[in-house]
């Protein structure tokens, strides 16, 4: 599938450039040529460059971030600055064939009402986020300090994040609320799908959900 | 006291670097009839404008501003020995500003029925060798559009690279990518609406009862009597100017500081607002047309390009090919920022490329004449990415 450095190549952690690269082309892979998309939380609209550039795909961003909105307009983003944590309700129904979240996710406060509000407004989700029970972070914890990891890259006290969560909490959700789960990935801070446990070897995640 | 002239003061000296210099108004006459939506005619148009920069050999790098409720075609420079007589939206149109003239060839114009010189209620009707006065047609914003599109052809523009304006002058930018699609690349409509609320159409009657109750209006005739409805003007202002200002602001400049230090027990000034209001109210209705504001805000009463698509305006959006960028300001209750959501989510229905911005700004309605630094750079932004 998506373009991963072969196993030991180069054993060293990805960059945070080829950390993005890498996000964005486990997202690509999973969103046919062509389609419109919704990217909520876009930041400076990188993944929706990349999507048109790679795959033709169109869409729109959405932020809340001045500054962002301005380096979107500034890259010719179409970006449209609202609040999502207020949901989507100018959003027709079913109106993009994917809602995106690319490590934002746990950076807004109500979780639920967007994940239905993504699958209200797109056919499918498209999630990634950085899983909260990587082996990292769970040493740091025993060892007393809250994690700064790869892909948790805060202090404590700076954070945007305001959601922690793991794998294995991110689908007990999806359970309840109903969503299914259509396709899965995680992956190390080498770029790595991991599929031995998941929830402890994984620092990335990635979902593509849809409705049950 | 002085807060608010020190702030104009500021804004001028400002605006002065980078300033298009010194500029002079130019006519354009329509010698053919004009027959206008609401059913009026004119039997002919003349458009007095004003151009910044240089039409390439492309003709692709003209920018159509378009002025709102009490605006004009002096959009930038001044005129040559008139102290204090920077266009209205000097701070955004020279040389490297945001809507910069080394780039672009920009076009203000003065609207038909204004009082700058364009063809209005001030102007003799050729038919009768009288001033129109009162008998000056209503004319509506897509009347406004059309008459720009025949200066378009006098200047050789079949393309607009941009149509920009503010409050009424956005709605006049949308109207031109519906009514000429094809003529219109990209379209900035700021803090503006796709049709008032009751709220607004509500303030608006208001402003034109005062107009039409003073007693020097004489029914619009009140030029031949040598008259002008000042008080009712002067009302009208004072109503308009609350609505374009924030609740904050205008307490944060004003608060309930007294003018003379004490209250007077009378109706005279006691509190700054009082008199700054006046003060707006004076200068208004000292230049400003009776009639022009009449109809002008019946213009802004009436534009609703969706009326015609039961209401849908996603629908009638539908024609629109231009790239838009819509800005609103958090303050602005005339034109809320709900109101420019509603023209993003209809472009979006119809997958157009919009770019919305929501501009952190204290200065109500009025935020889109100031140079609030975010508010440019945004604007900025747009109109580099736009091809000349």
């Amino acid at each position: 599938m998506t373009p991963i450095r072969p196993r030991g190549t180069n054993p060293r952690p990805l960059t945070p450039k080829e950390r993005e690269r890498f996000d964005f082309a486990v997202i690509a892979d999973w969103i046919p040529a062509g389609k419109h998309v919704l990217d909520l939380g876009c930041g400076d609209g990188r993944l929706l460059g990349y999507l048109s550039e790679t795959k033709a795909i169109t869409g729109y961003g959405v932020e809340i971030d001045h500054e962002s909105v301005l380096r979107c307009i500034r890259n010719g983003i179409d970006v449209i600055q609202i609040d999502i944590d207020g949901g989507l309700s100018g959003f027709e129904d079913g109106s993009f064939s994917h809602a995106i979240i690319s490590q934002a996710l746990q950076t807004m406060h109500s979780t639920e009402r967007i994940l239905g509000e993504m699958l209200r407004v797109a056919d499918e989700a498209i999630v990634s986020f950085p899983n909260f029970a990587y082996r990292v972070n769970r040493e740091a914890i025993a060892a007393g300090h809250m994690p700064v990891s790869e892909d948790l890259p805060y202090e404590w006290y700076d954070t945007p994040n305001m959601r922690f969560f793991t794998i294995v909490d991110f689908e007990a959700l999806c359970g309840r609320l109903g969503i299914k789960i259509r396709e899965r990935l995680a992956s190390d801070v080498y770029g790595q799908p991991v599929t031995d446990d998941p929830n402890l070897n994984g620092s990335l995640a990635f979902y593509r959900l849809g409705r049950s | 006291m002085i807060g608010w002239v020190f702030c104009f003061l500021m804004l001028n000296t400002m605006s002065s670097e980078n300033s298009v210099g010194v500029v002079a108004p130019q006519r354009f006459r329509h010698d053919a009839p004009m027959a206008l939506k609401g059913g009026g005619r004119l039997p002919s148009v003349e458009l007095v404008f004003e151009t910044y920069g240089t039409l390439n050999a492309a003709r692709s790098n003209a920018v159509l501003v378009c002025h709102a409720l009490a605006g004009n075609h002096h959009v930038a420079g001044v005129y040559a020995d008139t102290p204090n007589s920077e266009g209205w939206w000097d701070n955004l149109v020279g040389p490297g500003k945001p809507l910069d003239t080394e780039k672009f060839f920009v076009v203000g114009i003065n609207n038909i029925g204004g009082c700058y010189g364009s063809t209005g209620p001030l102007s003799i009707n050729p038919e009768t060798g009288k001033r129109y006065g009162a008998d000056f047609p209503l004319v509506t914003v897509e009347d406004w559009v059309l008459a720009q599109s025949w200066l378009a052809d006098h200047l050789t523009i079949d393309t607009w690279a941009a149509v920009i304006g503010g409050s009424l002058g956005g709605m006049q930018a949308i109207a031109w990518s519906l009514q000429f699609p094809e003529r219109t690349r990209h379209v900035i409509a700021i803090a503006s609406a796709p049709k008032l609320s009751a709220q607004n159409i509500a303030f608006n009657e208001v402003a034109r009862q005062a107009i039409l109750s003073d007693p020097d209006f004489h029914g619009g005739h009140y030029a031949n009597r040598g008259v002008v409805p000042t008080r009712g003007l002067r009302l009208a202002r004072m109503i308009g100017h609350i609505t374009y200002l924030s609740d904050d602001q205008m307490n944060e400049k004003f608060g309930r500081q007294l003018r003379g230090g004490e209250l007077g027990f009378s109706y005279d000034i006691d509190f700054e607002i009082e008199s700054y209001l006046r003060h707006q109210g004076d200068k208004f209705a000292g230049f400003f047309d009776a009639n022009t504001y009449l109809l002008t805000t019946k213009a802004l009463d009436y534009f609703d390009p969706a009326d015609a698509c039961d209401g849908d305006l996603t629908t009638a959006l539908l024609p629109a090919r231009a790239g838009f960028l819509v800005v609103s300001f958090t303050t602005d209750w005339r034109f809320s920022p709900a109101r420019s959501r509603e023209i993003v989510f209809a472009l979006m229905q119809n997958r157009r490329r919009v770019a919305y911005a929501e501009i952190d700004c204290d200065a109500g309605h009025d935020s889109f004449l100031l140079d609030d630094a975010h508010y440019h750079a945004v604007l900025r932004a747009y109109l580099e990415n736009i091809e000349a």
